[in-house]
């Protein structure tokens, strides 16, 4: 996809997050949702390697939700991409339904791992990504990581380890929101120097301001030598939506009729603003 | 691997922990998919050879379970047969909610081996201890279970295990120099109990470590005229509810022994069975008890908590005789 192809895709997926959080009736994860969107786009819309007819196909990139609770970031992806048609998309959270508010492992669909619990994807992208080296397989692995995961011990075992390996066919996408569910990162368990971390774990780090497609497709095709690469995607949590735009109150929470009208407005207004930069440029 | 009397004494002076390493070497030619990991225990499960005959089906974790696990189950996830092993709770209980979301929830095909279950490691004390182990693992769901009673079993385990597709928790008990149950090869199923010992007054039902001093228990029981069956029901989960049913049908009591907590492991499974049968079956469970123990050498302890041959028969005696 080009440059607007991308705009217009984070775009789409913006309103369906609104869209099947709203008509789901419940609470749901809007604001990581609305943060990691234009990763998700640049990622489904650019990057990985699939066959949209043959999800199962054994050379696809592979990509990891390992923040699981972004699945509204991560379903309207998989409708945009034509992984999964808006029949199934339109299921999600239905009684029964093969979406819910966690992906549940299902190659058919695209969904790789089932996650939810935090700090165990990026170690199962790990073991991934390890065993395409050890069968010389092309695909590369991805995962998804949210700042707050990198609370859980457990992402700095499949750092060091990742580095160990020097698994450059692994790209971890930290969504450095700087928010999680208790409230600023900074208030509940200080993550901030994201960058420095990842490399003082011996991963090649790029910093990206995370909605800014253009960095972050430069920052997907920089190549690491054996390193595993990690890009600290700089996000804003309610990103799109103006009144939800670094209020946590939106971490996870329940659209009403009157919010849902003026989440779509605001996203509309925030578009047209965008245009008029893109024009000006 | 050739079972003989004289392979089996070898194995038991060294060990089922030396044993899983040499029975996963002897394997490793015939299953190209194999991948074995360790948390920086290699040298203490037996792996020393395996990892310098077959480096590249080796990985090292660190001292990382959890990390381990997820890594194994992405391997798993792209085709190797993984057997990741530890200290029986480093393994069970600090990954076990990587093994429930991983081997559980995804069912993906990762043998997770634990060393030194029960309180075979002696003096290093109840944190090397894994006495809650089976009671977390039986509770996954996609999860077998499975514990060997003697070195020829692991051996045969090991084996079955390797072209066994899905999760699977593996529970090594015991110590060097550990009683020997088999000398002769013998037809051994994941799932499939084994009636060791006929007898008509008492069926004791044991897994690991204490099918050899279960038999030994029969042994005493006999010469004060008591007649035990013996069954070594090695695989935990799902429970072989055929002989089960057999058990039941003969209608005398039964007595689990198990080097675990009275809570949740082998004596909890009979009993969530016979429960809402309402046989009126008598069910006597022994076990450790749901406690932090004294420490002690490994008979030491097993005599202190009743889980010898000589206090198992006792108990036996006394329940048989309420």
């Amino acid at each position: 996809m080009s440059y607007p192809e991308l705009t217009e895709f984070a775009r789409t997926m913006r309103q369906k997050i609104l869209d099947i959080s709203y008509h789901s009736g419940t609470s749901t994860h809007i604001g990581g949702a609305l943060s990691m969107t234009d990763v998700m786009a640049v990622l489904y819309g650019k990057v990985l390697n699939f066959d949209a007819q043959d999800p199962r196909w054994p050379e696809r990139d592979r990509f990891i939700l390992s923040k699981g609770h972004g699945v509204l970031g991560f379903y309207p992806a998989l409708l945009g991409a034509g992984i999964i048609s808006q029949e199934v998309f339109d299921t999600f959270q239905q009684n029964g339904s093969d979406l819910i508010a966690h992906p549940v492992m299902n190659l058919d669909l695209g969904i790789e791992s089932s996650n939810g619990s935090l700090g165990h994807g990026i170690s199962m992208a790990v073991g991934i990504a390890f065993a395409a080296k050890k069968q010389a397989k092309p695909f590369h692995t991805y995962t998804l990581v949210g700042d707050g995961e990198t609370n859980e011990g457990s992402v700095w075992e499949a750092a060091m380890l990742a580095s160990h390996l020097k698994l450059d066919n692994l790209t971890a996408i930290i969504d450095y929101n700087k928010q999680q569910n208790d409230g600023f990162g900074k208030d509940v368990l200080r993550i901030d120097n994201m960058a420095e971390r990842f490399r003082a774990f011996g991963w090649h780090v790029i910093e990206v301001d995370g909605h800014d497609i253009d960095a972050i497709v430069e920052a997907f095709e920089e190549a690491p030598l054996n390193k595993p690469k990690a890009i600290v995607a700089n996000t804003i949590k309610g990103k799109g939506v103006s009144f939800m735009e670094g209020d946590n109150a939106w971490h996870h929470n329940r659209l009403t009729k009157t919010n849902y009208e003026a989440a779509v407005a605001a996203l509309n207004n925030s578009n047209n603003e965008r245009s008029d930069n893109g024009n000006n440029v | 691997m050739e079972i003989t009397s004289k392979s089996a004494r070898q194995w038991a002076r060294l060990g089922p922990r030396g044993v899983y390493g040499q029975a996963i070497l002897a394997i490793a030619d015939k299953h190209d998919d194999l991948m074995v990991m360790s948390a920086d225990l290699a040298s203490s499960s037996g792996l020393e050879r395996f990892r310098t005959t077959y480096p590249d089906k080796f990985l090292n974790a660190g001292i990382a379970e959890q990390n381990m696990i997820g890594v194994a189950a992405g391997l798993a996830k792209e085709g190797y047969n993984v057997f990741a092993s530890s200290f029986s709770p480093f393994i069970a209980m600090r990954a076990s909610e990587q093994i429930r979301m991983n081997l559980g929830y995804m069912e993906l095909n990762v043998k997770a081996v634990a060393i030194g279950g029960g309180i075979s490691m002696g003096f290093l004390g109840n944190s090397h201890f894994g006495i809650e182990d089976m009671a977390v693992m039986r509770a996954i769901p996609n999860l077998t279970v499975v514990s060997p009673a003697d070195c020829v079993e692991v051996v045969k385990l090991v084996e079955s295990a390797a072209s066994f597709k899905g999760p699977m928790y593996i529970r090594l008990t015991g110590t060097a120099n550990c009683p020997i149950v088999y000398t002769d090869d013998y037809q051994f199923e994941i799932g499939k109990s084994i009636l060791l010992r006929e007898g008509g007054d008492v069926t004791l039902i044991a897994c690991g470590s204490m099918v050899y001093q279960s038999l030994q228990a029969a042994e005493l029981l006999a010469e004060q005229g008591i007649s035990a069956s013996v069954i070594n029901m090695h695989t935990i989960k799902p429970l072989d509810e055929a002989r089960l049913q057999e058990i039941i049908a003969k209608g005398r009591p039964i007595i689990t022994v198990e080097e675990h907590s009275k809570i949740g492991g082998l004596g909890s499974a009979i009993a969530e069975y016979l429960s809402p049968l309402g046989s009126g079956i008598r069910h006597l469970s022994v076990a450790l008890p749901d406690a932090y123990i004294k420490t002690g050498d490994y008979d030491y302890m097993l005599g202190e908590q009743g889980l010898d041959a000589k206090s198992i028969a006792q108990k036996a005696v006394t329940f048989l005789t309420k």
